[in-house]
């Protein structure tokens, strides 16, 4: 058997490598730099610089492109116009997540754990604690889910995808583990998004041996082919496909593979939740976006009805049980349950209009939920003895919000409108987008479960914007619950919101850009 | 001039962020900033009305393109306005009325905290409401509508404190949403057929499309329209909105909000002449709403409801014109307009009186207010007589055209039609009447610690200019059929048909019902005395006063089922799916019911639901496909 050396393009790589790189030189700056503070400036101004770059060298990519794009490595990778969209929409959120993982309170304390081993309530971490340690190995993990969610677009490979997968995957687990507060709660939530995780990647793995096994392929483009070939009813092969699917969908979100959603977001450090909740779905998204329309294509009307069964148990089990939470946090992971419902509709007949609807839909949906997270992290009890304690996430605890701080507030409203999709924000021209890509498509029964869904959610949505504003201030809430205003969570709400009006208002610009980058280059044969 | 009709939108819009953003600094000049914007909008207007009044009549619309929207793929969106004679007619409407209700504001919310917030919420609600009127595609008027309905809903909750007005404000959003989904859907109907939703590609292509498929966009507007105009079975959350400040409801839920079902109907007439059954459902909600308005409005005691009902009932009157086709549509907007004038200014005559009873809405224990607010009681009195439809009062030419032209038709159809309007003419005499004289005449009912007063100039100035276009704007407009040929480029020119009764019958008829009506008001409310509680009653009046247990109705049909359906949801999340996941919500209590949590089972149950559906969705593409 020959190994004959694969030739790489390096070039286009180029904004993957430096996160990549910069994220392995992050986990240097742990062991070298002693002093936590020195280590957490360094780290932050280093991801932020580095996240930057990366998305200039991205933009470079895309205005020097020529043609489709380039295949980095024959079948395996490959960076065209759509990958580059995607990629430019994950690195705003890592850029914004990364500003948020950094933001504290005005007592100086961060949202992550002091020593990410010591179990909680043990003599270590109270010692951790007293001399100010700090867990900034969060940065450099960021770096690596981020530059793996950034592969994880442009990879061609169902087994080069299984890579991708598992390197934005385990730094998750690790970041959804180190809470400040509640911690027991945060280790448990890793343990089941890692346990579940686990268990979704064998599943996908399984399905790529099964479809090799059909095909004797594991490229998208040469599996397309092979489907087309052999006897499209092969139960291998479908079994295969359900597979990898479902491996695709729970990443996603979606209904029945969501379980792992309301714990994951509500124990998980809410700059994590904000960070996750935006780019894991954009990444998932992206993938799911390649995968069938490069691959799976010919088998359209076998799987269609799997996407649609889903997509409507999402968006009413997602939109139901939100109606009844009493937790923000659980509250916006089931709504987001919902939204994976509304990102699966866009694939109603696979209409090319989709392609370029979903790139702003996830970008509408993340810029809300980093913002609505980062608002959600300002949002504190105070503890008997008057210090600032862990987040206040009853709904009860937010009543009167809106006469407390009203910018805050009205910051919230406004990303609860856009997740609602009411007119003038961002989220309701990606519904529109969305919804009009699937009646293209002829999938007007799904759009009318959607346009339903989104009507009745959009009473939980509004029930906290009237408790933020229209309910009275309870008595002694003002002792009990604290507004902190740190300034970089602030930043980031501002951003987010600024982004989601004029998404709303002049949402031409964008929309344009990911209409041109509505095309994926397929290698046609090697 | 036309080209600038952005600024109608621009200016009350920048004036509300002003006064949002620069808080309590602007306390001082706030609500003369709100004045000036809703000014300047008319101004505006007027001047783009006079540069379209010398055009030729077909030379009148003007598509001014603001900037591309939603542009590439199936649909290429642009926003922009449409200026035409039917968009002008409501943005004369808007601005003039509306500015007229903010002056009347500045002394009516004086002792109010929060005035310029107030200014805020009126200006938007401007801003919205003319957009919603001069947007050139359903998807723009789609932003205008749900800026209104924002707009009525901040402005019904401005009270919140009291709970149960923050209560009528989620109703009338709750019920507002249901309307929004007819939007929706017809849009996404139109979408569908005819790829556009601008409605000058939407209108040219509706001749040719399929009467079912018109029929179905058509009833799907009505929807939308019944929701925003407060039309059956969509009626509920009018008189509960009426918890907002007095000039909010003479302007939103008077003058122009409630109409815009009206304006959308009118709006899609092609969609609608070419889907006859649609028309007869639009036709027959109107009638019936205006009978059940006007039924209402008997029973109320509380002057701001028994004018909500009469609302109702009014709109009810131009929904039944917007559905004759051609010969109602001119007649309909022409009401509309007569309604703003008549009904703001008695909106602002009860807010006047209420300023002088100490914020009492209840007529029982009112009376004999003539000689203590003669500027009140006249202006009143002009609207009266107009929504009465005495001549020579605007009401009676616009509503007595309804009437014309509901008894127009073959077959059942004129007969029930223009029976409705016609008894509605009746009522509609009795309770105005009863309102009228149970508040102004008779003996004095007033509670001990009131002392009737006429109300300052700010307030009372307003409200003689809009009695003013009571008395003689429908005669103004009527003569020469003045305001039908204004229309007549946007709703077509309709050829005159006979009434099955000839003319001077109708009048004559329409003229001895409201004179019974008017009379057997006086009987019972003017020269007898009135009980100041509420006397025991029959069955059917008690059933008016409770809005004909519409709210229950609503709880019945839509409230339970879907509470039900939640629960029923939830239950089956939480102990199949969910396990403890929402103990822990609950109670977050020791470490060692966490850690035994943690080995419970529940990411097996997690893992489990994953395999169940993983086997389903395999079990049915791989073996039901073979």
């Amino acid at each position: 058997m020959n190994f004959v050396t694969p030739e790489i393009a390096w070039a286009p790589l180029a904004p993957i490598i430096i996160v990549l790189g910069a994220a392995a030189i992050g986990v240097l700056i742990e062991a070298f730099v002693r002093r936590p503070a020195t280590r957490r400036t360094i780290q932050l101004g280093f991801g932020l610089v580095v996240l930057i770059a990366a998305l200039g060298t991205t933009i470079a990519q895309w205005a020097a492109l020529e043609g489709g794009g380039t295949t980095v490595m024959q079948f395996m990778l490959t960076v065209d116009r759509q990958a580059l969209a995607w990629q430019t929409v994950i690195l705003v959120f890592g850029i914004l997540g990364i500003i948020l993982f950094a933001a504290r309170t005005r007592a100086g304390e961060p949202a992550f754990t002091a020593l990410g081993s010591a179990s909680p309530g043990s003599l270590e971490e109270t010692l951790a604690r007293r001399r100010g340690l700090e867990v900034t190995e969060v940065f450099p993990l960021l770096l690596f889910a981020v530059g793996g969610m950034m592969l994880f677009t442009c990879v061609t490979d169902f087994v080069f995808l299984f890579v991708a997968l598992e390197v934005f995957s385990l730094a998750l687990y690790i970041l959804v583990a180190l809470a400040r507060r509640r911690r027991l709660m945060s280790h448990e939530a890793a343990l089941k998004y890692f346990l579940l995780g686990a268990f979704s990647s064998a599943i996908y793995i399984f399905g790529v041996a099964l479809i090799y096994g059909a095909t004797t392929q594991t490229s998208f483009a040469p599996v397309g082919r092979a489907i087309d070939v052999i006897s499209d009813r092969d139960p291998l092969l479908l079994t295969g496909v359900v597979l990898v699917l479902v491996g695709l969908l729970f990443k996603l979100g979606a209904v029945p593979f969501h379980s792992w959603t309301p714990d994951a977001y509500q124990g998980a450090p809410t700059p994590v939740t904000a960070f996750m909740g935006a780019a894991t779905k954009a990444a998932a998204t992206a993938a799911l976006v390649r995968i069938l329309y490069t691959s799976l294509y010919p088998l359209e009307w076998e799987i269609s009805w799997m996407i649609w069964a889903v997509a409507c148990l999402s968006m009413v089990l997602g939109t139901v049980l939100a109606l009844v939470q009493t937790n923000v946090k659980r509250m916006l992971a089931y709504s987001s349950v919902a939204h994976a419902g509304f990102i699966l509709v866009a694939f109603a007949g696979l209409t090319n209009e989709a392609v370029a609807a979903l790139p702003f839909y996830l970008l509408a949906y993340g810029l809300a939920t980093i913002g609505a997270f980062a608002v959600v992290s300002q949002v504190r009890e105070r503890t008997e003895d008057g210090s600032v304690g862990a987040e206040a996430v009853r709904l009860g605890q937010w009543a009167g919000l809106g006469k407390r701080s009203p910018l805050l507030a009205g910051a919230m409203a406004l990303f609860l409108l856009s997740f609602a999709g009411i007119p003038l924000t961002a989220g309701f021209i990606g519904k529109f987008e969305v919804f009009s890509a699937a009646i293209a498509g002829g999938g007007w029964p799904l759009v009318l479960v959607a346009v339903i869904a989104s009507a009745v959610a959009a009473f939980f949505y509004v029930r906290l914007v009237v408790l933020m504003f229209l309910t009275d201030v309870p008595e002694g809430i003002e002792d009990a619950v604290e507004v902190e205003d740190s300034p970089l969570a602030t930043l980031v709400v501002v951003v987010t919101a600024a982004g989601v009006i004029v998404l709303g208002v002049l949402p031409a610009g964008v929309l344009s850009v990911f209409e041109s980058a509505a095309q994926f280059l397929v290698l046609s044969n090697g | 001039m036309l080209t600038l009709t952005w600024l109608l939108i621009a200016v009350p819009l920048a004036s509300a962020a002003v006064l949002l953003l620069a808080g309590r600094r602007a306390d001082a000049w706030g609500h003369w900033l709100g004045v000036a914007a809703s000014g300047t909008a008319f101004v505006v207007g007027f001047v783009a009305f006079l540069q379209m009044l010398g055009l030729e009549s077909e030379e009148r619309a003007t598509s001014v393109h603001l900037f591309s929207w939603i542009p590439g793929g199936e649909l290429n969106l642009d926003a922009g306005l449409l200026v035409d004679p039917l968009s002008m007619t409501f943005v004369l409407l808007i601005t003039f009325v509306g500015t007229l209700i903010h002056v009347y504001s500045v002394a009516y919310m004086e002792h109010d905290a929060d005035r310029r917030r107030f200014f805020a919420y009126l200006n938007l609600f401007v801003a919205a409401m003319l957009l919603l009127v001069l947007a050139d595609s359903y998807l723009l008027l789609f932003v205008g509508w749900e800026g209104v309905g924002l707009a009525s809903y901040l402005l019904i909750g401005f009270w919140n404190f009291k709970r149960e007005y923050a209560t009528a404000a989620n109703k009338a959003f709750f019920v507002n949403r249901i309307g929004d989904l007819g939007l929706i859907f017809a849009m996404g109907l139109m979408f569908s057929y005819f790829g556009a939703l601008d409605f000058d590609s939407v209108l040219s292509q509706a001749p040719e499309a399929t009467t079912a498929q018109l029929t179905a966009i058509g009833l799907m507007l009505l929807l939308a329209a019944c929701g925003k105009s407060a039309q059956f079975p969509l009626q509920s959350w009018l008189g509960d909105a009426m918890a907002g400040p007095t000039p909010v409801s003479a302007l939103i839920h008077a003058a122009t909000m409630v109409t815009a079902g009206v304006y959308l109907i009118v709006r899609s007439a092609p969609i609608f002449n070419g889907a006859p059954n649609a028309q007869v459902v639009v036709a027959a909600v109107g009638a019936f709403t205006l009978i059940l308005g006007a039924l209402i409005g008997m029973a109320k005691d509380d002057i701001k409801k028994a004018l909500a009902a009469s609302t109702m009932s009014q709109i009810g009157y131009m929904m039944l014109a917007a559905g004759l086709g051609p010969i109602g549509y001119a007649f309909a907007i022409f009401h509309l307009v007569t309604h703003g004038f008549f009904k703001a200014g008695m909106f602002l005559g009860a807010g006047s009186v209420m300023h002088a009873m100490n914020d009492q809405v209840d007529m029982r224990r009112f009376g004999a207010l003539k000689g203590a607010m003669v500027v009140t009681w006249v202006t009143f009195g002009l609207g009266w007589l107009a929504i009465l439809g005495v001549p020579p009062f605007s009401g009676f030419f616009s509503k007595d055209k309804i009437i014309e032209a509901a008894f127009v038709g073959e077959g059942w159809q004129p007969w029930v039609f223009g029976g409705a309007a016609l008894i509605g003419a009746g009522l509609t005499a009795f309770y105005m009447s009863r309102l009228f004289f149970m508040t102004f005449h008779g003996k004095a009912r007033w509670t001990d610690e009131v002392h009737p007063h006429e109300s300052p100039a700010l307030m009372t100035v307003p409200m003689m200019i809009l009695a003013v276009g009571s008395a003689f704007l429908g005669l103004f407009l009527a003569m020469g059929d003045r305001f039908t040929h204004w229309l007549e480029p946007v709703t077509g020119h309709a050829e005159h048909h006979e009434p099955v009764l000839p003319v001077p019958v109708l009048i004559a008829l329409t003229l001895i019902l409201v004179a019974a009506g008017g009379l057997l008001a006086w009987l019972r409310y003017g020269r007898a005395e009135v009980p100041e509680t509420a006397p025991s009653a029959s069955l059917a009046t008690l059933a008016a006063r409770n809005d004909f247990f519409q709210d229950s109705v609503n709880r019945a049909v839509v409230q339970r089922p879907g509470q039900h359906l939640t629960r029923t949801l939830v239950y089956v999340d939480a102990t199949v799916v969910d396990g403890a996941v929402n103990k822990q919500a609950r109670g977050w209590a020791g470490l060692g019911e966490a850690s035994r949590r943690l080995q419970n089972g529940q990411v097996r149950s997690y893992a489990a639901t994953m395999l169940v559906g993983l086997v389903i969705v395999v079990a049915v593409i791989v073996v039901g496909g073979l």
